[in-house]
């Protein structure tokens, strides 16, 4: 397989140009816990309302936000609400730093700093019209959430809508409720696996990438979008392409560091791009030439 | 930013025992002004008040990893290279604090820091650094976020040139296209000529703003020799440079590279100290650091310059992205001499030869660059054509 030369790799794809909302986008703005729920063992979700009257909270499903917590330090993490629901500001993340440490022990009236939101969108827009294929690896399930409730607030717009959900075991399944009320939809195919089994589990075992190849989905009018760890979403390509899917309706979202959201602070750099403004969902034939490279 | 599109350009002599005068007359119109001046047995910048502050009679000897002051045999103002800083520090402060919070009455409160910028004049930019500056320009006021802290900074800066006289041991701008001689860009841009018969500068107006400024000081006409004996300077300053860059499809050979084992090699001499990072005229790279009281009530963000080669910089949850050394030195040169020109479409080394002078193991980009060349025009089947 030939890879073209990157020219100009970062103009290839111009992902849609998202203000950020504030004219100060360093400057967070304070948002009061309404809620803060335990998903599964390490996940928890927190919702969130202004603290000072902000207009409501406009985003695309796949944006990201900067969530600052007093002392402790700022990080960003993906809009996992419900887009037709400005006024409440949906967080799903794991606890496994100081900042989400922190944000798991915060109670209702508890204020945080947020800013954003940053990055760019799931094209779900531009999928219309096709089968789309959700391919999401443990937390990951977060920020593709959002797209899913977009397409399901306008269904007739979409034809197959395919669900590929892993985790590591049945107790991290991620928005479980929610997860077997989709699978419930007779015009949704929820297919959900895990790499360790219970004793009590019966359902599928193995990694999520092992789904792809017997999904029900048109290859030729497919858009897939994908979120979890690189090494997933690698192999989660490859099936992919096996099918038949173009490389150019194929999307995933990035994840690298960063510091100031607004592509200054040169943390999140992959090649030559800013994941924070060009990013963090990218088409794959776009990153195609960086992605798997190591320590890219 | 400082050049007006309908100035011409005038050329004048300014004698150097009225150097003093364009000190004052900045002074006057509430410059603070910045120059070289000697300190830690450097030429460093820093506000100067005097011409006695710069490093008069003083010149510098500059190899891979060395840096050393020596006397000059003439008393010239401007007789070195560039040191370990660059006007960077001006434009975008090295350590700032961005914002306040206050928890109050259960509430959180975000006060963001007024940038009261000082009103600069940087003298002594060589052209490698006012082409730095441009960079940044575009780093900080380009497309997308504009950064008020340069922004402020940047508006009301006036700039006076110095072109070089003399090449410094590990500078190779005239291979980058980017020096010895600026022709625009700047305010006033000086060329300094010293000789048994005279000590003078050749003084070029770059603007409005410069044009009124050489007005207010002690100036005749250049004549046609005079201006043809600073040109002169410049060229052999050219002449003078060892180093050189071939940059001419290095963007793509450098795409192609990734897995090149060339990386391996550099990667195991490098000490990922940041040196290059931190004295780079370009590097803006830079993190957040945030800190509160012992009470938890008070807590503020700073912005500190970042480098590329710390291990915690590409840190994500399950590790560092680029955790090898030579993962970190491919970002840093591929990012300067490659990726910048896709972000910014520039590159992002004016040959100033820093990053290779405060080395502390001497690598020089121009040798690393060259081994790529060399090895993948010469073997075909280390070329990664998939990379």
């Amino acid at each position: 397989m030939t890879t073209p030369l990157l020219e100009n790799a970062a103009a290839a794809w111009e992902p849609p140009v998202l203000e950020p909302q504030e004219a100060a986008p360093m400057l967070p703005r304070p948002y009061v816990v309404n809620r803060v729920r335990q998903e599964t063992s390490d996940t928890f979700t927190v919702e969130l309302q202004s603290a000072d009257g902000a207009k409501p909270f406009r985003f695309k499903p796949g944006q990201f936000n900067m969530l600052y917590v007093l002392g402790v330090g700022e990080i960003p993490i993906s809009i996992c609400g419900d887009p037709s629901r400005p006024d409440t500001l949906v967080h799903t993340t794991r606890a496994v730093g100081v900042v989400t440490r922190a944000m798991r022990r915060l109670k209702p009236g508890d204020v945080l700093g947020v800013r954003g939101p940053f990055g760019s969108a799931w094209p779900i827009e531009e999928a219309a019209g096709n089968d789309v294929v959700i391919v999401a690896g443990g937390i990951g399930l977060a920020p593709l959430r959002t797209a899913l409730y977009n397409m399901l607030h306008e269904r007739q717009r979409y034809g197959k809508i395919v669900l590929l959900y892993g985790t590591r075991s049945p107790n991290d399944i991620l928005y479980r409720r929610e997860v077997e009320k989709w699978r419930s939809h007779f015009d949704l195919e929820v297919y959900v696996t895990v790499d360790r089994a219970s004793d009590r589990w019966r359902g599928n075992v193995g990694v999520v990438t092992s789904l792809i190849s017997r999904a029900p989905f048109d290859p030729l009018s497919t858009v897939a979008f994908i979120c979890g760890p690189e090494v997933m979403m690698r192999f989660a390509v490859l099936e992919l392409q096996k099918r038949g899917v173009d490389a150019q309706n194929v999307y995933l979202s990035m994840e690298r560091n960063m510091k100031c959201a607004v592509g200054i602070c040169g943390h999140c750099q992959f090649g030559p791009w800013f994941v924070c403004k060009d990013g963090p969902v990218y088409r794959y034939d776009v990153i195609e030439p960086f992605f798997g490279k190591r320590e890219v | 930013m400082s050049t007006s599109a309908s100035h011409t350009q005038e050329t004048a002599i300014l004698q150097a025992e009225d150097l003093p005068r364009l000190l004052e007359a900045l002074h006057a119109r509430r410059y603070q002004v910045i120059g070289p001046t000697l300190s830690d047995n450097a030429v460093v910048l820093e506000e100067i008040r005097s011409v006695s502050e710069l490093p008069v009679g003083w010149t510098d000897e500059q190899e891979g990893g060395v840096y050393r002051l020596k006397r000059r045999e003439d008393e010239a103002y401007f007789g070195y290279g560039v040191g370990p800083r660059s006007w960077k520090q001006f434009l975008n402060p090295p350590n700032l604090r961005l914002w306040r919070a206050r928890r109050e009455n259960g509430n959180l409160q975000f006060m963001l820091d007024s940038q009261e910028a000082p009103k600069m004049a940087f003298l002594g930019v060589r052209p490698c650094e006012l082409e730095a500056i441009a960079v940044q320009d575009r780093v900080f006021l380009g497309k997308g976020y504009i950064d008020p802290v340069y922004a402020e900074r940047r508006a009301s800066l006036l700039i006076i040139v110095v072109q070089c006289a003399q090449a410094s041991g590990t500078c190779f701008c005239a291979s980058m296209g980017t020096g010895p001689r600026a022709e625009s860009g700047y305010d006033l841009a000086l060329t300094e000529v010293i000789d048994r018969r005279t000590h003078h500068f050749l003084v070029e107006t770059g603007s409005e703003r410069g044009a009124d400024l050489l007005q207010e000081i002690p100036h005749a006409p250049a004549t046609d020799a005079q201006i043809a004996q600073a040109w002169e300077i410049s060229r052999q300053t050219a002449r003078q440079q060892s180093r050189t860059m071939h940059v001419e499809g290095l963007k793509e050979l450098l795409y192609r590279s990734y897995e090149h084992p060339h990386w391996e090699e550099v990667g195991a001499r490098c000490l990922t100290c940041g040196n290059c990072t931190m004295v780079c005229p370009t590097c803006f790279c830079m993190t957040v650091e945030d800190s509160v009281d012992l009470g938890g009530r008070n807590a503020e963000r700073r912005r500190r310059w970042d480098s590329c080669f710390m291990m915690d910089f590409s840190y994500i949850t399950g590790g560092s992205v680029r955790y090898s050394p030579s993962a970190r030195y491919r970002q840093w040169l591929t990012h300067k001499l490659a990726t910048w020109h896709d972000q910014f479409g520039v590159s992002g080394c004016v040959g100033c030869g820093r990053c290779i002078t405060w080395c502390p193991v001497a690598i020089d980009l121009t040798e690393e660059v060259r081994a790529f060349q060399g090895k993948v025009r010469g073997s075909k089947e280390k070329t990664h054509e998939n990379a």
